[in-house]
């Protein structure tokens, strides 16, 4: 052997000094990093470029919402949850509105059913295109992030049709929607049915099989499904481990059950299995939005748009302006002052990275008493050091991204 | 529990067993809307989560929440129980008096407990003995109150120029 080669005791002598102790290295992932996606501090112990620890600080875009909630009328706490996971808005808006129906007892007619279901399908397919495409930038392939980012641009567009907003919606009031889909947006829509599958492909065939992909990924911070129990995890991340538990089937909510698809689960729990896990759901999302608009259409109701509860629902401005219930109605809506019921309820939907739950208790009065948010970043997200431990730092940038975790969401 | 029992059978066999087992100490059960709510004490809840976990298959937490009954001068603890093998959900509360507000810890039983305990000491103040890491986590370390407490304002106090009497609770 060459002399010239230097022993590696020599260049690392000061970091390693005696025996087993080794110096490791602290290194400040975040607060604002280009690759956490948001403002996610982890103070991260290294021995090399492998984890030991990690140290997770969050809170820094809290604002309070459960405290906000306190002093709002029910109709208005709906925009607090847009900026929870504001990757899918709609979920979370459609989640308050139940969770105040099931309070007070308002049935929803099929069709506001259908229309929602199509609003929070179109939402998760856009949560899951910025996820997965994500995914793809973190291992170094930007190509595909570039092509399927126009999709979410399409469902964007739908949601400016159905709501005039794109992003924080706040669609949809308490027992049903604000007005119905116009012809544009049910024209946008069908183009996206149509237009979608093969896009999803396109992407597909950019990673799916990809070589340097999958050797990137499979293995990639991998969790078994009694630790995700443990942990609380809930949506994709804990199919991917393996366990079919979705609410939408376990809890069926908005007709959900009158459509039929399945729920993808993976094996090992990586960040492949959560990529594929995601990949499928997105295909089981556009075929419930295509059952939905086929029972639609076989509907001979093309108006219905709310359900018949004017202590909650806008009556339009002519007959507020004409009729003097109209304008009572109008009034004590818009003052907060429908008539809520005492008791507590707790519902939960399938948001878009697992089990969003809303447990409000009423007292009767004209805002909540007590609102809690169970938000399935903040739950799921605590596991990270645990899954990231002994990887390496590129690795755990990865796993980050591969479990969804939205800033809005963890801090409420 | 046999799988098969209908959801209000379900009810009465998780109270049943939970009275068998803890007698006086479940206070009350009621079912509200739709799911059951057990009110218990503070110095069983661990155990009746404990017995709830391992007898009667609610493998998972779903979520955890501080309450501030201030007319009762009490913080409560809220906790939501779910069976995915069952698709049952229950809903298990204690209370503590504001003086004196201690839990045992949960994270024995489920790791998630671990934050959903340190935003209910963030927000409420409850204490929960045996927790690993009992600091304030979506608030800043130096935080003077406890905000969800029904005593902290929401508007700043000192603001002269809203007035807000006839909004709001």
């Amino acid at each position: 052997m060459s002399k010239a080669i230097v022993k590696p005791d020599y260049w690392q002598h000061d970091m390693v000094q005696s025996g087993e102790h080794k110096e490791l290295t602290t290194l400040n992932l975040g607060p604002t990093h280009p690759a956490t996606h948001g403002i996610f501090q982890n103070v991260l112990t290294l021995d090399g470029e492998v984890i030991q620890s990690a140290e997770q600080t969050i809170g820094y875009i809290h604002r309070a919402f459960e405290k906000l909630a306190e002093r709002r009328p029910f109709y208005q706490i709906a925009p607090l949850t847009d900026r929870m996971n504001y990757c899918s808005a709609p979920i979370n808006n459609m989640g308050w509105h139940m969770t105040v129906e099931k309070l007070c007892g308002i049935e929803t007619p099929k069709r506001v059913d259908y229309l929602r279901i199509i609003v929070m399908e179109l939402a998760r397919i856009a949560d899951h295109v910025i996820c997965n495409s994500v995914i793809g930038v973190d291992t170094g392939a930007l190509t595909g992030f570039t092509y399927i980012f126009q999709q979410r641009e399409a469902i964007y567009e739908i949601f400016e049709e159905i709501c005039g907003a794109r992003l924080t919606t706040n669609m949809g009031r308490i027992g049903g929607f604000e007005r119905n889909f116009n012809e544009a947006a049910w024209a946008k829509l069908r183009q996206f049915i149509k237009v979608f599958p093969g896009k999803l492909q396109e992407f597909e065939n950019l990673l799916v099989r990809n070589r340097i992909f999958m050797d990137r990924t499979i293995n990639c911070g991998p969790f078994s499904a009694e630790r995700a129990l443990s942990y609380g995890f809930t949506g994709p991340n804990l199919r991917a481990c393996g366990v079919d538990y979705d609410v939408r089937v376990a809890d069926p909510y908005c007709s959900y059950n009158d459509l039929d698809f399945i729920i993808p689960v993976g094996e090992s729990g990586d960040t492949y299995d959560r990529f594929m896990v995601r990949s499928q759901e997105m295909k089981e999302s556009l075929s419930m939005i295509r059952q939905c608009v086929e029972k639609l259409d076989k509907m001979p109701d093309k108006k219905t748009f709310s359900a018949d509860v004017p202590e909650w629902v806008l009556p339009p401005k002519e007959e507020v302006y004409n009729e003097m219930e109209a304008l009572i109605y109008h009034f004590k809506m818009v003052m907060g002052e429908s008539n809520v019921p005492v008791g507590e309820v707790y519902h939960c939907v399938e948001g878009a990275n697992g089990e969003l739950g809303f447990y409000l208790v009423s007292d009767g009065g004209r805002t909540p008493a007590r609102l809690h948010f169970r938000r399935p970043c903040f739950i799921y997200y605590q596991a990270y050091p645990e899954m990231i431990k002994g990887s390496m730092l590129s690795d755990a940038i990865l796993t980050m991204s591969s479990m969804n975790v939205i800033a809005g969401e963890l801090d409420a | 529990m046999p799988a098969f029992v209908v959801k209000a059978d379900r009810d009465q066999l998780v109270i049943d067993q939970l009275t068998a087992a803890f007698g006086a100490d479940i206070l009350s059960h009621e079912r509200i809307a739709d799911m059951l709510v057990i009110n218990t004490t503070k110095n069983v809840l661990h155990q009746v989560a404990q017995h709830c976990k391992e007898q009667l298959d609610f493998n998972f937490l779903t979520t955890m929440c501080g309450m501030h009954y201030s007319e009762r001068d009490t913080l409560g603890l809220v906790m939501h129980l779910q069976s995915m093998r069952k698709g049952h959900r229950i809903r298990l509360k204690a209370e503590v008096p504001l003086k004196e507000p201690v839990f045992p810890t949960f994270t024995d039983l489920w790791d998630t407990a671990n934050w959903m305990e340190r935003e209910a000491w963030d927000f409420f103040g409850i204490q929960f003995s045996g927790h690993p890491n009992l600091k304030r986590i979506l608030n800043m370390e130096d935080f003077p109150a406890f905000p969800l407490r029904k005593d902290y304002p929401l508007e700043d106090p000192t603001r002269e120029d809203k007035d807000d009497s006839m909004f709001g609770r």
